[in-house]
């Protein structure tokens, strides 16, 4: 049996999972400490 | 110990923390993800699939030591009723449920050209199965309640009975019979090639690392919207 | 005692009492648990002819040999105590070699030869590369040639 479809499969389904999970994270950080500056500016 | 507690304090220390281990994860995990693709060589039996192994490995290995963790934090949450322990328990479960994730992934596509199968129900398999349930259910409990102390407490009920699994995991492969091969790295020694086994322990940094940087900037997020809350209702009080 | 003492003595109640439940819980999960038998514990168990069962153990060297229809084999699996013979219709997994570990479902016949219907390559934890391989199985005929002291 060929292994390289396999091994392929495998990078690429890591490489999403924790590149997704990466992003996420940053993405949800950087709009929830934007919006907390906003906020602090709104009050002075 | 207090110290680091602080949420003001925390933040002074992880946003320089974040970068950091963001650009030396990437770093590392590139380099040994190279390494195992290209440079070390097929194994006398299982041939190119064996590069599988530098995912599978420390997705394996991190996401047990993550649950670890997630464990202690639960401890923390209840006995000392830190805000922060609270925050770091949210942060941490939902990247150690795509860790687990990416192990059993990985796992199953390497068992189909290996064993003849993408999966069976042995000790090994299971229980790790079992991990990734319980990091979902720490995910679903900490959610579900409007008060969010109070979801961060029955989440942290479910990670500490959760810690039962972990040497279940461990063992699995010893207790019983298991399709799963046992360890190779164990206190006396490795029985992976060192050509294998400095890229696995390379990827085993970088993706450590790159966990580390997900569950910072989860904190992060979580700590802003609990002060965007904040400020909201104060701001809600002092129009009424 | 302090509310937070005594939080923390009743954390470490709770998860003393789920280690010892643990514990005690999977000694009784043993059998049930395991995967396979091997050829050890069906000879000690006396499993009858027909019984579905998943028989687990190593391909014992210099036993597979194919039949004349090129399909079927039939190989002896050893766990280093007992053998037993097997039959397997199929098509092999990759890693299905002499002296590495297999586990099949199936049941015995009569003739006391195990029909397989699924095959399993079991892996062990030895990973190197090919050369590595072939220069230990080397040193090993050479320490075999070698006569002994």
């Amino acid at each position: 049996m060929n292994a390289l479809p396999f091994v392929i499969a495998a990078y690429t389904a890591a490489a999403l999972c924790i590149g997704g999970v990466l992003l996420w994270s940053w993405v949800s950080m950087r709009r929830a400490e934007k919006a907390a500056d906003a906020l602090r500016g709104e009050r002075r | 110990m207090h110290r680091f507690a602080n949420p003001a304090r925390f933040l002074k220390l992880a946003r320089p923390l974040t970068a950091a281990t963001l650009a030396l994860g990437f770093a590392l995990t590139t380099a040994a993800l190279w390494w195992g693709l290209f440079r070390a060589p097929p194994d006398y039996l299982q041939g190119e699939s064996v590069r599988i192994m530098y995912l599978h490995v420390p997705t394996a290995w991190i996401s047990m030591g993550a649950y670890l963790g997630l464990g202690i934090t639960g401890i923390a949450v209840l006995v000392w009723k830190h805000p922060l322990a609270e925050v770091a328990l949210e942060a941490l479960a939902p990247v150690g449920a795509v860790y687990a994730g990416v192990c059993l992934l990985t796992g199953s596509i390497w068992g189909r050209p290996t064993w003849g199968t993408w999966w069976v129900w042995d000790g090994r398999l299971t229980s790790m199965l079992v991990l990734f349930f319980l990091y979902l259910g720490v995910v679903a409990l900490a959610g579900a309640f409007d008060e969010r102390s109070r979801g961060a407490r029955a989440a942290a009920v479910l990670a500490i009975v959760g810690l039962v699994n972990l040497p279940i995991i461990k063992f699995s492969v010893e207790w019983w019979n298991t399709l799963h091969q046992p360890a190779s790295i164990t206190l006396k020694g490795s029985s992976i090639h060192p050509d294998m086994l400095y890229p696995l322990l390379t990827s085993a940094g970088g993706l450590g690392l790159l966990m580390a940087a997900a569950v910072l900037m989860r904190m992060r997020a979580i700590i802003a919207e609990q002060r965007i809350a904040a400020r909201r209702a104060r701001l809600a009080g002092d129009a009424a | 005692m302090k509310p937070k003492h005594q939080r923390l003595a009743l954390a470490g109640a709770a998860v003393a009492a789920l280690g010892v439940a643990a514990a005690l819980a999977l000694p009784a999960l043993k059998d049930q648990a395991a995967y396979f038998y091997a050829p050890a514990d069906v000879v000690a168990k006396g499993v009858t002819p027909g019984q579905a069962i998943r028989l687990g153990g190593l391909v014992e060297k210099g036993s597979i040999e194919r039949s004349a229809d090129g399909l079927t084999i039939h190989f002896r699996v050893t766990d280093r105590l007992e053998t037993v013979p097997v039959a397997y219709t199929g098509i092999v997994p990759d890693l299905f070699r002499e002296g590495q570990g297999m586990i099949a479902d199936g049941r015995f016949d009569d003739g006391g030869t195990f029909r397989a219907e699924t095959l399993l390559a079991k892996h062990d934890e030895n990973y190197m590369p090919p050369e590595v391989a072939k220069a230990i199985e080397r040193a090993e005929a050479a320490a075999k040639a070698r006569p002994e002291k």
